[in-house]
């Protein structure tokens, strides 16, 4: 048996209506439509300016619109070495980012802290904020990104987006 | 004025004050009484022309009395000549050196970033807060006895940091037209031979 389509098409009524479960429905809209707050620290950050711009094409995805806005955001890209000091910071204006919010730590220093084995800087940014994709490499190049940019919409396909964000309504269906 | 001229005319003014007349390549330090620091430095920008601060830096000599010593790089715009002013502070526990916040402005910063990282007070400083840690970190970094790795801190509401893992020595790259996975930072213990091939991380 064939993998169903998220997405059924019915010839006869062609272009007015279409059938699909809502999961699929929120989750295809999201994954298309991610809204970036790019959180640059250091050299990583530099990459990230190079996937946005017209080699790489961040746009291809939809993540064109780098939000320097949390509250306009859906996912962090933090791209850098995250220091205990800065650490506030990112932490504040990951809480300021309405749900549902995504999270990618890009590079060796926000997964892990990196080569900077040191007291002044936060051994990965996994012990603040929940991560979604983690990209190795130091600095990754734009390819990696979009490589864990494109793992993320893959795992925002698989979330129960309605059970998740509107319990209440499912329950009094 | 040349350097020299500097140096003579420093000793004939504050004949008490200098301890040590040195020169090394070219370059001369006066070893100074830091009592003396601030009117012989107004002496050096007002009088010799040295109206630039190039950088205050200071030392730990952990184990020795008196364990800190604050250095200061002066430089004279118009001669093109350079001065260093080296003194001892007293005081293990608690050293305090005299501001030069007042002569030079830059000192301001160059002064703080001294505070936060080896913990010297400075009297008559306008502004002596933490310039590169945050405000309640209890610790001064560059202490010759703070473990690289740092200490556990936990100050509620302003941050806490961990213990950073070393594995076996800090991270520090080796001169090499190796590939990328030999240039990458590696754990290495001081005295260990440069080779490339073997990392204490892997052994």
């Amino acid at each position: 048996m064939s993998q169903p389509s998220p997405v059924a098409y019915d010839s006869k009524i062609e272009g007015n209506v279409i059938f699909t479960r809502v999961d699929a429905a929120i989750n295809w809209m999201r994954s298309n439509s991610l809204w970036p707050m790019p959180m640059g620290l250091a050299c990583c950050a530099i990459e990230l300016m190079a996937a946005s711009s017209s080699r790489y094409d961040i746009s291809r995805f939809g993540a064109e619109v780098m939000r320097f806005s949390p509250r306009q955001s859906d996912v962090m890209i933090v791209a850098g070495t995250v220091t205990y000091k800065m650490a506030l910071a990112v932490k504040r204006i990951w809480d300021q980012m309405p749900e549902p919010k995504w999270c990618i730590a890009m590079g060796a220093c926000a997964s892990s802290g990196g080569m900077y084995r040191s007291y002044a800087v936060l051994q990965g940014i996994d012990h603040l904020l929940p991560v979604d994709v983690y990209i190795s490499g130091c600095p990754p190049r734009p390819e990696a990104l979009l490589d864990g940019f494109m793992k993320l919409q893959k795992k925002i396909m698989g979330e129960h987006s309605l059970e998740d964000q509107k319990r209440s309504l499912v329950d009094t269906l | 004025m040349t350097v020299q001229d500097s140096v003579t005319r420093l000793q004939e003014r504050f004949a008490n004050a200098i301890l040590k007349a040195g020169e090394f390549r070219g370059e001369n330090s006066l070893t100074i009484k830091i009592e003396a620091l601030h009117d012989l430095a107004a002496f050096c920008r007002d009088e010799l022309g040295f109206d630039y601060l190039l950088d205050i830096s200071s030392l730990d000599h952990f184990g020795e009395d008196p364990r800190f010593e604050m250095i200061y790089e002066l430089y004279s715009m118009a001669d093109g000549v350079h001065l260093r002013l080296k003194a001892v502070v007293p005081g293990e526990d608690n050293p305090v050196a005299p501001t030069i916040s007042d002569l030079w402005p830059t000192a301001d910063w160059h002064e703080r970033e001294v505070y936060d990282m080896m913990g010297i007070r400075f009297d008559g400083h306008p502004d002596l807060r933490r310039i590169l840690m945050w405000e309640g970190y209890p610790f001064f970094p560059l202490r010759k006895d703070f473990p690289l790795e740092g200490k556990v801190s936990d100050v509620p509401d302003v941050a806490f940091t961990e213990v950073a893992p070393l594995a076996g020595g800090p991270f520090v790259t080796i001169p090499t037209d190796g590939i990328t996975e030999v240039r990458e930072p590696r754990a290495r213990r001081a005295g260990d031979p440069l080779s490339t091939d073997k990392f204490l991380a892997e052994s």
